[in-house]
């Protein structure tokens, strides 16, 4: 870890002053739970870090038109334990209770956790984000089983993003300010593949700083997060899926499906969500959907076993939500 | 000649009694200091740079601008010119600076100019291992092909791989040392397994007097066979000190090097076929098996198999080590066992399988094929009851529903015979009782034991008794490897301290009015044996004594244990599990374990043992696998973030079971650290190809691995 400069303003307006347009300028700590890795693995190098938690705006989970605004230093366990939440959004809840460690849960913001890094192994050794060797893939011929069963393009990593596919199911959007003014980005297109080694993979400049998550209402909807993990401790999905189902009765109204952890975005299933409408959620409904939700996957040589793991969670998340598991 | 047996089982008053270890609450209150937390007055921090490729010889090595660095102290530079590089990780040149940050920094200013050569890291498939497999030489017993084509002969043929692991100690690899130069002195704070050892194998590679060293620990996070060297780190570390005035010098390895250069277990991969006659009588055992121990690592002795079921008449045994270009094997918990089980035992299941036989009637029609079938019949009954084998299992793949349940066993042995070991005894005229002894607690409860042996000889409560560890100044005592600690201490200690028992009970006799030998002493006291009337506190027999002390020793010789330790056990275990066939994660229900064992110190600490033991084998058996990538040449998952472990909710229930009787202790101590681990991952593999209903020939039971076991596909699922 290089040294930098740590700065902890108590006002957004001090923090956007510390911000710079090159994200080696500066960096934005909050629960700094993949920050404080990537510095001491020299993957990030900032000259400074700007710690946020200071900035009082930016805490809390509240109510906020109907559906909830989750602050930019809400940690997990602050979504853990609200009541909003637990009232109406048990995908997020299940998203939360997955990420299996009591002190990544305490540090690591919910916010933070849609701005992670990937996990991919050759990002994580030095090998560049696409891992890319005179020009040829390291992933492709590699070791390659918790990589994209859904590579866009060049990239082939997996966004490691516990709550992505649960808020974009449910429709959230990301605030984001600068010194400039706000913008509010739907939360499915927040997440970018990149096309090369420079872009990000999601839409945040150097000098913004994401304020809070907006989540519409849940109104009577039914949200369900399934995930599959080798292990009950502290591991990263190999696949999972997230649902929010509008109801007409006992059939349903609308779906949405979106898939994590196999692709370098979440991967919404937009035609596989279709099949539903009108449908009532039933083992074969659920099944069939989670087959349609993955046909288009194109793994790699050693991860097919993912596709199958990504039916199979969306087939229990839907019967999740149904109330039905 | 004093007789150093131990009172019957049912005179004794501290043996055999369930004491909580002593230094526990001191860890779990992270009061204990480890060496990695010593920081001696003025401490330096050096650290590593290693080469990034697999195979290269080094052209130049330039520290000039490290030298420059903030905070720089010193380098040592250990691959010269010309040197060849044989795995990702070996080292190149050690820096010193005055904090760690800034040692880093500086390191990173070290340019190395590599000319990069051709490696091969992956060892699965051996014929692409070409010149780099050396095969040993065929063996044969009896007549195998014969065997396999006799009428009635029911034969099985398949495939097995247990991966590359490493020891993934806690505590890192390292050392503070300290290299007083005018002097010629070294104060050395290593993570070790062999205090008394250590000292001489740095001093071997600085080539100094093994006296010039002074080695001590009081606590160790994790060895498992990997830290009984003093290595390359441990002298460059001390070499670093000098060169910057004798300043003591932290050098410990981070996560990914300790992962990647401080020690793995060998792989086995191999094909094997093996027949039983319609009873189920094994006849013929064929395998050919390949592995890889690193660059220039041990090898897996294949003459091993088949594991316990030794007396097979029919047996044709290949074996080829490959040479890879990646960190060298050490010993890893019960080295050899764990693998040549699982290939054993894990065959055996599939053709009882294919025979429709229970594999507990198989595993029991063929216990006569073992060196103690008395032993391994009693426990697999044993274990049976434990795990409701009878109520609970099913035949293969006949277990209903999407999550299936399923039962597994395995076998295995070990010696575990205690080791050379001296210990030394003194009583003080003011009734203190110090035990010296130099060797290490490595978390096993070694402190515990030894002071229980001590106050079980001296009638003494335990904490009378002062035990002084962890430094080559007491008498020497064995490395901890192989299990043979707590045979080796138990029996020293008690030797030492029954010779000065026996002085003691010589100044006290003439008060009493007994010759000496009519002596015992109990409930703190010297009394004439059977009479407490006649009696004189341990502080008034000690204040006979005048001014001298009693200073008495005991050796445990191996050749010669008195019947105090031996070696030699069985043991099986059972698995329950449960796989969701549709996502191929597998939960561990329970493990039940009947060990084998001898007279047992402390049943609690015995328990902890085969816990430790058994959680080792789940994440070998579930999760662990080192993963290398041919095309970069790298571990590349050399964290503890893809390296997995079994978490608390991973585990499952453990039932152990031990046979305390009078005859098993009449064998002595036994040591009991290997044993336990070594059924446990072919017992778990059993039970999940009972469940599935298909064998995963390679191991962890990840869900990728399950599940293309399940589809029958070994890369692209269908």
């Amino acid at each position: 870890m290089h040294s930098f400069e740590y700065a902890s303003p108590a006002t957004l307006k001090e923090a956007f002053g510390l911000l710079g347009n090159s994200w080696s300028d500066a960096a934005v700590l909050a629960g700094g739970t993949d920050l404080i890795t990537l510095m001491k693995e020299h993957l990030a190098e900032p000259k400074r870090v700007v710690n946020i938690k200071g900035i009082k705006e930016l805490g809390g989970i509240t109510k906020s038109g109907g559906g909830l605004r989750i602050g930019a230093t809400a940690t997990v366990d602050d979504l853990l334990s609200s009541a909003l939440v637990r009232a109406g959004y048990p995908s997020l809840l299940a998203a939360a209770r997955g990420i299996a460690s009591p002190q990544l849960r305490h540090m690591g913001t919910v916010a933070g956790d849609l701005c992670q890094r990937p996990r991919c192994w050759y990002y994580r050794n030095g090998f560049g984000l696409l891992a890319l060797k005179d020009g040829k893939s390291l992933v492709d011929g590699g070791q390659n089983e918790f990589h994209a069963i859904f590579p866009k393009g060049v990239a082939k990593f997996v966004s490691a993003s516990s709550f992505g596919p649960a808020l974009i199911a449910l429709g959230a959007k990301v605030k984001i300010a600068s010194s400039t003014g706000e913008r509010e980005v739907a939360v499915a297109e927040f997440f970018k593949a990149p096309a090369s080694e420079t872009d990000r993979e999601i839409d945040l400049h150097p000098n913004e700083i994401i304020t809070a998550i907006l989540v519409p209402a849940a109104k009577g909807a039914k949200n369900a997060t399934y995930e599959v993990r080798n292990r009950e401790g502290l591991d990263w999905p190999l696949a999972t899926a997230s649902v929010s189902l509008t109801m007409k009765g006992a059939s349903v109204g609308s779906a949405s499906i979106v898939l994590g952890h196999v692709g370098p975005t979440p991967v919404v299933a937009a035609a596989a969500a279709g099949t539903l409408t009108g449908k009532t959620i039933t083992e074969a409904t659920a099944e069939a959907a989670g087959k349609a939700a993955v046909a288009g996957a194109t793994p790699l040589s050693d991860n097919g076993y993912k596709v199958h793991l990504a039916a199979v969670a969306v087939k229990r998340a839907l019967l999740a939500a149904a109330g039905k598991a | 000649m004093p007789d150093y047996s131990y009172p019957p089982m049912e005179n004794r008053r501290v043996i055999g009694k369930r004491i909580t270890r002593l230094d526990g609450v001191e860890k779990a209150a992270g009061k204990a200091k480890y060496n990695s937390d010593v920081r001696p007055k003025g401490t330096i921090h050096a650290v590593g740079v290693f080469s990034p490729h697999a195979h290269a010889r080094v052209k130049s090595v330039d520290t000039s601008a490290a030298e420059k660095a903030p905070g720089f102290a010193a380098v040592s530079v250990v691959a010269k010119p010309g040197a060849e590089v044989n795995w990702a990780g070996q080292e190149i040149a050690f820096i010193a600076a005055d904090t760690e940050e800034r040692a880093r920094d500086a390191a990173s200013l070290v340019k190395v100019e590599y000319e990069v050569l051709p490696h091969l890291v992956r060892e699965e498939n051996l014929a692409k291992a070409g010149v780099r497999g050396k095969p040993a030489g065929e063996q044969v017993t009896g007549d195998p092909d014969a065997a396999f084509s006799a009428s009635g002969t029911v034969s099985h043929e398949a495939e097995y791989g247990i991966p590359v692991i490493t020891h993934c100690c806690l505590e890192p690899h390292g050392q503070i040392v300290a290299w007083d130069g005018a002097a010629n002195q070294i104060k050395y704070w290593p993570s070790t397994q062999t205090v008394s050892a250590v000292g001489g194998d740095l001093a071997k590679q600085l080539e100094l007097p093994a006296t010039n060293i002074h080695v001590h620990q009081d606590h160790i996070g994790g060895g498992f066979g990997s830290k009984f060297q003093s290595d390359v780190w441990g002298a460059e570390a001390a070499r670093l000190s000098k060169k910057a005035g004798g300043k003591p010098v932290k050098l410990y390895l981070d996560r990914r090097e300790e992962l990647t250069i401080a020690g793995v277990r060998p792989s086995v991969f191999g094909k094997v076929k093996l027949a039983a006659n319609a009873s189920g009588e094994l006849t013929a055992w064929d395998s050919t098996t390949w592995m890889t121990g690193g660059f220039a690592g041990g090898g897996l002795n294949a003459d091993l198999l088949p594991y316990v079921f030794r007396n097979v008449a029919n047996r044709r045994i290949n074996h080829t080590a490959v040479s890879t270009n990646c960190g060298t094997s050490r010993a890893w918990r019960a080295p050899n066992h764990p693998q040549v089980c699982y290939i054993t035992c894990a065959a055996m299941e599939d053709l009882a399988a294919k025979m429709k036989m229970d594999p507990v009637e198989f595993f029991l029609k063929n216990v006569d094929k073992t060196a103690r079938a008395d032993t391994y019949r009693g426990q697999i009954l044993k274990a049976s009851e434990m795990i409701g084998w009878k109520k609970n299992w099913k035949p293969r793949g006949s277990s209903p529903g999407t999550v299936k349940r399923g039962l597994g066993l395995a076998v295995g042995t070990w010696g575990g015979a205690g080791h050379a070991s001296q210990c030394r005894a003194t009583i003080n005229p003011d009734g203190s009782a110090v035990v010296e002894i130099g060797s290490q607690d490595l978390g096993t409860g070694t402190r515990t034991i030894i002071v229980q042996v001590a106050a079980e000889t001296y009638g003494l409560p335990m904490n009378a008794i002062t035990l002084k560890l962890g430094d080559n100044m007491y008498p020497a005592s064995g490395a901890s490897g192989g299990s043979t600690t707590v045979g080796g201490v138990s029996a020293s200690t008690r030797k030492a301290t029954v010779n000065a028992l026996d002085k003691l009970f010589a100044a006290a006799a003439p008060s009493l009015g007994v010759p000496a030998d009519q002596l015992e002493a109990v409930d703190s006291k010297i009394q004439v044996k059977g009479n407490p009337a006649k009696s004189m506190t341990w502080k008034a027999a000690c204040g006979k004594l005048g001014v001298s002390a009693i200073v008495e020793t005991g050796a445990n010789d191996p050749r010669n244990p008195m019947g105090l330790t031996t070696g030699g056990v069985g043991g099986c275990q059972m698995a329950d599990v449960s796989v969701d066939i549709e996502t191929g994660v597998v939960k561990l229900n329970k493990i039940v374990a009947v060990q084998d064992i001898g007279l047992v110190i402390n049943p609690k600490t015995a328990d902890s043992q085969v816990y430790g033991g058994i959680i080792m084998g789940i994440c070998a058996a579930l999760y662990e696998e080192r993963v290398m990538d041919e095309m970069t040449g790298r571990f590349v998952n050399a964290d503890m973030e893809f390296y997995k472990l079994a978490g608390a909710g991973d585990i499952g229930e453990i039932e152990v079971q031990f046979e305390i009787t009078p005859d098993n202790d009449k064998r002595g101590v036994i040591g009991l650290g290997e044993p336990a681990t070594v059924p446990t991952i072919a017992a778990i593999a059993n039970a999940v190809a009972n469940a599935i209903g298909v064998r995963p020939p390679v191991l962890p039971l990840s869900a990728k691995n399950v599940l293309n076991a399940l589809h029958n596909t070994t890369r692209r699922f269908a």
